[in-house]
Formats: structure tokens, sequence, C-alpha cells
């Protein structure tokens, strides 16, 4: 492509009197970072004694990461929603930061130094969180036009399941952990693929109901006041739903399985408008879950992890729960060391979080509750709660119906995984293997959150954008095929 | 599409409003009570940064610490392993203490209101003075004596008590149980060794965690002629009162003999001889004379059927003791069953007993018909040693009145001097008891029992004492119950007891 283009060099079209509001991002984003550095001195205060010289290191390097991405956004997606960076940037550094306080307590317990920067779990969701950027960046950077993705829909549907599926066909050795199989393995490496089938799955569902809504939400029959759709339409709900089952009992593993539900009964809703789909839905799903555990209770096997995650979410303090191999002894160390907390929690660095098993991971909330307290802890559901409603803003705002339900999908999901865990964490609902975004240690789940956010900037960008004006997206720069309207882009013939 | 979206976007709020709620639930309704929960591992870091107070029994500390440099900073150590388990119990991490450990937690952790104002200083002076101390009333040598005369017991018993009590005070001057254990394995740092000890003591059939001088009842036997005797001389008898005997008594399909022939063969025997020879039939016939009401009147009024009882600070808290139970001795339809009635008068059929109840009996006795709580706590100091609390006697109840008393006490007196108690006999002392054999299961052998006190030259009571084993081979099972219980109190009265 000729350089001179200003659409080739990434250059993207300004339209004076329009507001981007990326200075509003910056300012918030050296916020954000003045915060999480001033975690990281409290952390050192109460946990070696004093503050290093070194403490503003870790937070000046998620700055310049930050910053990066703000640049990029700044050339690629100038529009784009300027508080959800800041928000996610946020979270991400007390993220980083709780991991540091780790392994400095580790260290100090095992009478070692204290660690390097770019040591431990700390150091390592450090580097992932680099990595991360990178790949969201390179998403902002290739995907100049989220109708783009549309095209590979199919092709994203198929790696969905895949990666879906792949946990679950393989042997317990290299994908079970904690009795939940979501993990691929190999040595010291593990990835979670059905972090990265969200994003994938949400996109072809997307594209599969843009272009099947009609049919979905017209051709109905009235049953007792509510519409219901027609058999053959049904084909995909129910596959949808074996497939979420499927995962319930191979992965063992009732939060993957709500999620993906959830996902598609939201998108399919979103698309057709049809409040019965919901109803559907949610009684496919409560009804499959009720029936695994009953066949739990009953027959065993398969099913029988998931009756006892049930049985030690309903009496977590009961003595044969506690004390039984998988029981409830991380649940009950989790909101002890909420209970511990109070208010306003011990203060960070000053806590006890090594109390609770896997507290770098899957309960990383409970482990950060305990010293920042309730305050604490609402200030990072307040966070939580707005990236989600600045996604579903997005959602609200962009034009087509793609971007609508892609925006839409993503950021009910993340909300849905968001209530999964930390429900499962303090109790409200039976606890389940997720990570929490953005927090939890791991790469899978940090790469993936990213590349979900990218794609919720991309659209809102384009739901900011002055496309509003010319009613069209081709404005936006994307390579010149770009389709304007999905329909006519494709090939295929829907019949209704 | 923007009307189910907005839906969507409020099912978030929905999911979002639920997560805080129920965070406020667990982090400031229940934070007190998680806060403090047992399983609460913050707790048990923050009670073992400072000493918890040491145990003591005359001048030597039984229950102290070491410094550690494990996450947990002070060990626990009991120094006299199994001697002393049964009355100090012990206190595991992260688990509830049983014993002392456990009825004085508060005050040996230094938590107790009592410590306020050491806490305070705390506070100011940045230390960890640690928690309050606990003297216990256990005399030492009478607790070895004990510990090794049950241990290296003539017969080779496996299973038994020995408890000893200061019939003036109701201050414990000894308490062991065979089998025992050695606590430092259950309080280890090493918590899954700790519970390895525990499941392998739990599961032990020979139960070694049991109290059994306060937390099991057995049969007592002739022992509870004592009771009978007490009963009979509340209602007109005196120890010369000729009684029913003979070589069998046969009532309601219940057949009593006596031990031997030669025991009270001739119809009539005065109450005293009764005692002194321990006449089944004489005593078999009283009981079922009195009636059920008043011979289980008397065992109540020296403290059967109390399910409340423990032993340690006059206070209040300690070891709980099982409760003494006489049984109903009713027919199906309620009324006095006699032929069960005189089994019980010879403290069988539903007849159960403690150690420590035994060692009461004897103590009311010897003390005048008064009846002293028993207690283990004589005084607890400050982390700087100052006295908080001294243990001030207090009368439990008064069973019988000092004409009574006095009499019962020359009977059993006699029984030492001259009938089946011998063996208890101290040089320069004056004792009296009462020996008791007691048949359990089919072909099992009997338990023995003896309870028994001892008066000084100046004519003080200065022990009471119970020895209860368990399944004695070899015939008279009484007998060395008889002569461990004399060795004990020989040696709490050679300890200063006055």
């Amino acid at each position: 492509m000729p350089a001179s283009s200003p659409a080739s060099t990434g250059e993207m079209a300004r339209i004076p009197g329009m507001k981007t509001q990326r200075n509003a991002e910056l300012g918030l984003l050296a916020f954000a970072m003045v915060l999480v550095a001033a975690y990281g001195a409290t952390v050192e205060a109460s946990r070696i004694g004093e503050i290093t010289p070194t403490f503003w290191v870790p937070a000046a390097l998620l700055s310049i990461l930050f910053l990066g991405l703000h640049v990029v956004v700044r050339f690629t997606a100038p529009y784009a929603d300027p508080v959800i960076i800041p928000a996610v940037a946020l979270i991400n550094g007390l993220g980083v930061g709780f991991l540091r306080r780790l392994d400095i307590g580790d260290a100090l317990s095992e009478k070692l130094p204290v660690p390097g920067i770019f040591a431990g779990i700390g150091g390592r969701q450090l580097a992932w969180t680099l990595i991360s950027l990178i790949l969201a960046a390179i998403l902002l950077l290739v995907v100049r036009d989220h109708k783009i993705v549309s095209r590979y829909a199919y092709t994203l549907g198929l790696t969905g399941i895949v990666l879906v599926m792949i946990p679950a066909v393989l042997p317990g050795s290299i994908s079970e952990v904690n009795g939940a199989k979501l993990w691929i393995r190999i040595g010291s490496f593990s990835i979670q693929p059905g972090e990265f089938a969200k994003i994938a799955l949400v996109s072809f569902f997307a594209y599969y109901l843009v272009r099947k809504r009609e049919v979905l939400s017209l051709a109905s029959r009235r049953v007792l006041g509510i519409d219901l759709p027609r058999g053959r339409d049904l084909g995909p709900v129910v596959t949808v739903w074996l497939l979420s089952l499927l995962v319930l009992v191979f992965e063992k593993d009732l939060g993957t399985a709500l999620l993906y539900f959830g996902l598609f009964i939201v998108t399919l809703y979103v698309a057709t408008e049809r409040a019965s789909w919901l109803i559907i839905g949610l009684l496919l799903f409560f009804g499959g879950v009720y029936v695994a555990y009953l066949l739990g209770a009953s027959v065993g096997g398969p099913f029988a992890n998931f009756y006892d995650r049930a049985e030690v979410w309903l009496n977590p303090f009961d003595n044969a729960n506690y004390e039984r191999l998988g029981g409830s002894y991380q649940l009950v160390q989790g909101l002890l060391s909420l209970g511990t907390g109070g208010l306003f929690g011990t203060g960070p660095g000053a806590g006890s979080p090594r109390f609770v098993p896997e507290v770098q991971n899957d309960f990383i909330f409970a482990g950060m509750g305990e010293e920042i307290g309730l305050f604490g802890l609402s200030a990072l559901l307040v966070l939580y709660l707005l990236i989600v409603e600045r996604g579903l803003r997005s959602a609200l705002a962009v034009r087509d119906s793609f971007g609508k339900l892609v925006a839409g999908g993503l950021s009910f999901t993340l909300g849905l995984q968001i209530f999964v865990i930390l429900g499962g964490i303090t109790g409200l609902i039976p606890l389940t293997g997720q990570t929490t975004p953005f927090l939890s240690s791991g790469g899978s789940s940090l790469m993936a959150n990213w590349l979900l956010i990218a794609m919720l900037l991309r659209i809102s960008n384009a739901a900011r954008g002055p496309a509003a004006s010319g009613g069209g997206s081709d404005r936006s720069g994307g390579p010149k095929k770009a389709p304007t309207q999905l329909h006519g882009a494709m090939t295929e013939v829907i019949k209704p | 599409m923007n009307a189910p979206l907005r839906r969507a976007g409020v099912v978030i709020l929905v999911l979002f409003a639920l997560l805080f709620a129920n965070l406020n639930w667990v982090q400031a309704y229940k934070a007190d009570d998680y806060r403090t929960n047992d399983y609460n591992r913050r707790v048990v870091v923050a009670q073992y940064e400072r000493p918890r107070g040491i145990i003591e029994a005359g001048g030597t500390g039984v229950a102290t610490n070491k410094v550690t440099d494990d996450a947990l900073k002070y060990l626990r150590v009991y120094p006299r392993k199994e001697v002393y388990a049964p009355v100090l119990g012990y206190r595991p991490v992260g688990l509830a203490a049983t014993g002392i450990e456990n009825a004085e937690n508060d005050f040996l952790s230094g938590e107790s209101d009592k410590l306020f104002a050491d806490r305070v200083k705390d506070m100011f002076t940045g230390n960890n003075t640690g928690g309050g101390n606990v003297l216990l009333t256990i005399n030492t040598k009478a607790q070895e004596k004990a510990w090794k005369e049950l241990v290296d017991n003539e017969r080779g018993v496996d299973k038994g008590a020995a408890i000893a009590i200061d019939p003036r005070t109701g201050a414990v001057q000894a308490m062991v149980s065979m089998p025992s254990f050695d606590p430092n394995t259950l309080v280890t740092h090493d918590e899954k060794a700790a519970s390895a000890a525990y499941s392998k003591l739990n599961k032990d059939p020979d139960q070694p965690l049991l109290n059994r001088a306060t937390a099991e009842t057995k049969p007592p036997g002739s022992v509870f002629k004592v009771i009978v005797s007490a009963a009979a001389l509340q209602n007109g008898y005196t120890t010369e009162t000729e009684i029913e005997a003979g070589r069998e008594y046969r009532e309601s399909g219940a057949v009593i003999n006596n031990s031997e022939d030669e025991v009270c063969p001739g119809s009539q025997i005065d109450l005293k001889d009764a005692l002194t020879t321990s006449c089944n039939t004489g005593y078999a016939r009283l009981g079922v004379k009195l009636g059920r009401d008043k011979v289980f009147g008397a065992a109540k009024a020296f403290g059967f059927e109390d399910d409340q009882l423990t032993v340690g600070n006059l206070e209040g808290g300690g070891l709980p003791v099982a409760m003494s139970d006489t049984g109903k001795a009713a027919n199906p339809d309620g009324g006095v069953d006699k032929g069960a009635l005189a089994q019980s008068s010879l403290g069988q059929r539903d007849v159960r007993m403690t150690p420590l109840q035994g060692a009461l009996i004897a103590a009311t006795v010897a003390n005048g018909g008064k009846q002293m709580r028993p207690y283990l706590v004589q005084k607890l100091t400050s982390p700087d040693l100052r006295t908080i609390y001294t243990a001030d006697p207090k009368t439990l109840r008064t069973p019988i009145n000092g004409q009574v008393a006095g009499d019962l006490k020359d009977m059993m007196v006699s029984v030492v001097e001259n009938g089946t108690g011998k063996r208890a006999r101290i040089d320069g002392m004056e004792v009296g008891g009462k020996t008791g054999t007691a048949q359990n299961a089919e072909g099992a052998d009997p338990h023995g029992w003896f309870i028994g006190f001892a008066y000084n030259d100046k004519g003080d009571p200065v022990s009471a004492v119970c020895v209860m084993l368990e399944n004695v081979p070899g015939g008279h099972a009484s007998a060395e119950a008889a002569r461990i219980a004399g060795l004990i109190m020989k040696a709490a009265a050679g300890q200063g007891g006055d």
C-alpha cells in the first residue's frame, strides 16, 4: 500500500469538532497508575517494613505498556471509549501489585531477600501484561473495522467449539486441575483454551443470528401467550444447549457451561427481541442443571463432581464437607479471608492471603478482600461494572447489527464471568473454576480478556466515531472490501 | 435491538447488585463470625505470637513452651507426657483444646478479661507478654505415685484410673488414667503428623484419650454398700443394728450369694460387720427393706444423677464429669423391681459410677458429711506473677450429718483394719475405705474398686482416694486397688499435707 495514504499509515481521519476524549483517557490512565504505585508502596511499607527506593518501578513499567496501547488507540481508534482502558489498566495493575505482594510475602516467610521486580508470579504477570497488550494492539491494527470479522465467522465458530471441546476429550492428566477439565497442560506451561473460545463464539453467534434473526423472530406459534419458535429453528439452540451440558458433565464445570449458554441466549435474545428465547433457554439450562444434580445424587459417575460442588456450596462449614478432599476447605478459607478483612481491610500487605489455596488464581478476590476490605472490593466491583456498562453502551450506540451483537455479547459475557467467579468465591452460587478477569495470575485469561477489550474498543470507536453522520462505516479506514451490509456480502441464500 | 440490550444491561446491574449485597453479608454482617472462626488460621497464628501461660503443679511446669523458628512461634511442651495428660489435656494447632488447656484457654492465651490490663500495657510497650499462668492443686508426688503404681500394678491390668482429693477442700491431689497418651505428639506444629497421631489414638480400642477418672462410669460393686449404709444410718439404724443375712437371698428372680461361703453365713449380722466383711445377702436385704427411694435418694444426695459437675476452676468451667447413675430398678409398669433393687444395693445391675464420684463419697465421710466441690485450679497468676485468683473451697452438698458421717467412718475404718480392705493400711495413719468387685460382662474378669480416706496423726483427713482397675484377673479384684490407694494416700499425706 502507498505509504502516503493516511488510511494505510494507520492514521484515522478525524472530524473537527468531534471529541475523541483521548486526553481524558491519558489523564485517567495516569491517575490509575498513581494508585497502582501507591498500592505497591503500601504493600512494601507493611510487608517489608520500609518503602524501598524501587517501589515505583512496576507501576512505571505498567505505565509505559499502557501508554503504548494508548498511543495505538490514538492512531487506530481515536473515538474509542476513554474510560475502558484506564479502568482495565487499574484492575490489571492492582492484580500485578497483589501478585508481587504474594511474592514478597512468600520470600520473607522463607527468610529470603525481597524478590526482584521480574521474579515470581508478579514478574510473570508483568510479562503476560506486555504480551496481552501487544496482542490487543495487533488486533486494533489489523482489524480496522469490526465487520471484517464476520467474514471469518464460520472459521471462528469452528475454532471456538474446538477450543471448548479440547480439554474435554484430552485425558485428565493433561487437562484436569482441581477437578475441572479446562486446561491444556504441557510441562509447566498451561493454557485455558475456553478463555479464547468466548470471543470466537460470540463472533460466530453474532454472524449467525444477524442472518437468521428474521426467521427466528418472525416464524412462531403462540402457546400459552408465549411465541414459541418453530422446531427446526430451535436446532442451533438445542445444539449449544447440549454442548454446554456436555461441557458441564465432561469438563465438570458449571461456570463455563453457564457462561457459554448465557452468551448464546443473550445474543439470541438481543437479535430476535423475543423473550420466549430467554424463557426457553433458562428453563433448559436450569432444568439441565437440576437433572445433573439429581443424577449426581443418585447415579454419581460423571455427575458426582457437580453434586459434590452443590453440596459444598450449601453447607461449606459442615465438618465433613470441610475435611473432605476437594471439599469446602478452599471456599471456607476464602470466606474467612473476606470476613477477616471486614469493612476496611487489614491494609495492603498486612493480611495473610496464603491461607487461601490458589489465592493467586481463582481466589485472588478473596485474598485481596482481606487487605482492602469491603470498601476496596466494592470499588473493584464498580470498576468491573463500569467496563461492562461501557461495553454495552457501545453496543447500543453502534449502528450495525453485527457490531451490536458482538459488543453486547462480549460485554455481557464479561459481566457474567465476573458474576460467576465472584459469586462462587463469596458463596452466592456454587463455586466453579473461572479466572477473575484481569486480576488472576495466568496468561490465557489476561490475553483473552485484553483481546476482548480491544474488540470492544474497536466497536466503540465505530459507535462514537464520525460514521454517525454518514450512516456507513467505510470511512473508518478499513480495507476497501469490507462489506457495508452483511447480507449483501454473503453468497448464501436465506430461506425464511 | 436496543431494547433487549438495555435489558441485558439491567440484568448485569442486578447481578452486580447481588454480588454487592452478598459481599456486605460476608464482610460486614458475618465478619466477626469469620474472623474468630475455628477454621480461621489467622486466629491460630496470632495466638502463637505470644507465649501461652505455664501450667504448674507443685512448683514444676507441667505445660510449658519452647521457642521455635517456624511460622508458629511457640511450641507447647508437656514434660511429664502421659502422667498429666488426663488433667492437662492438650492444645493442638488450629483445633479445640481439651482438659485444663481448654477450660482455662482464655486465661492461658491471655485473652481473658482478667488480663485486660496486661493487654493494654502490651499495646503501649509493643511487647507480646504471654498469657496467664495456672497453678494446679495436683500434688506431684501423689500424681507420680498414682501413675507409677497404676501402670506397674501387680495384676497386669492395662486399664484403670485413680483420683485423690483433699477431703477438707475438694482440691484434687492426683488424677491419672490408664492407658494415657503423650500430648506432645498432638501439639506438634507438623499438623499432618499431629492429625495422624490423633486418629491413631482415637481408633485405639483401649481409648487412651478417655479420662477414666471423670468421663467413664463403671458398676461400682460393693463400694455402693457405703451409700446403702448411709441410707440405713439416716433411717434409725446404728452400726450395731442387726440385719438379716445368710448364705443366699432370693428376691423376685434375683439370686444373691456372698463372694465366699465364710462371709456372713449366719442369719443375723450387725451393720458394721456386714460392711467389714462385705456381706452381699445382708446389704441386698437391707436395700430392699429400706426401699428404692431411700437407697437411691441417698445416692443422689452423694452426687449421683448430677450431670452438671465440672472439675477445674471453682468459678466455673473445667473437665466435664460423666453422670453417675443408679438406674431405675423398675418393673415395666414403673413399680419397684425388688430383684433389681437387691442387685442395685450391691452396686450391680444398672448402677454406674465415675472414680471421681467414688472419691467424693469417701471424702464426704472423712470430712464429717460435708462434700466439698472438687477443683483442679488452685491459683491464677498474671504473666508478671501477680496473683489474680486463688481458689476458695466451696461446699458442694451435705448429704449426711456429722453423726452419720462418724458412724460411717468407724465402719469404713473397720473395713481396712479387719475386713476386705487390709491392703490399704498405712503405718502411722488411720485409714478407712471400702472395696468393690464388680461383675460386668459374661466371662469377663471383674473390675476392682477401692474408695478410702486417711487421717494424719493430728486427726485431720488429709486424703480421700478412689482407685478403679478394669477387668482384674486372678480373683480378689479389689485387693490390688486397695494397695494402690494406700500408697497414693501416703504420698499425698507425706507431701506437706498438714
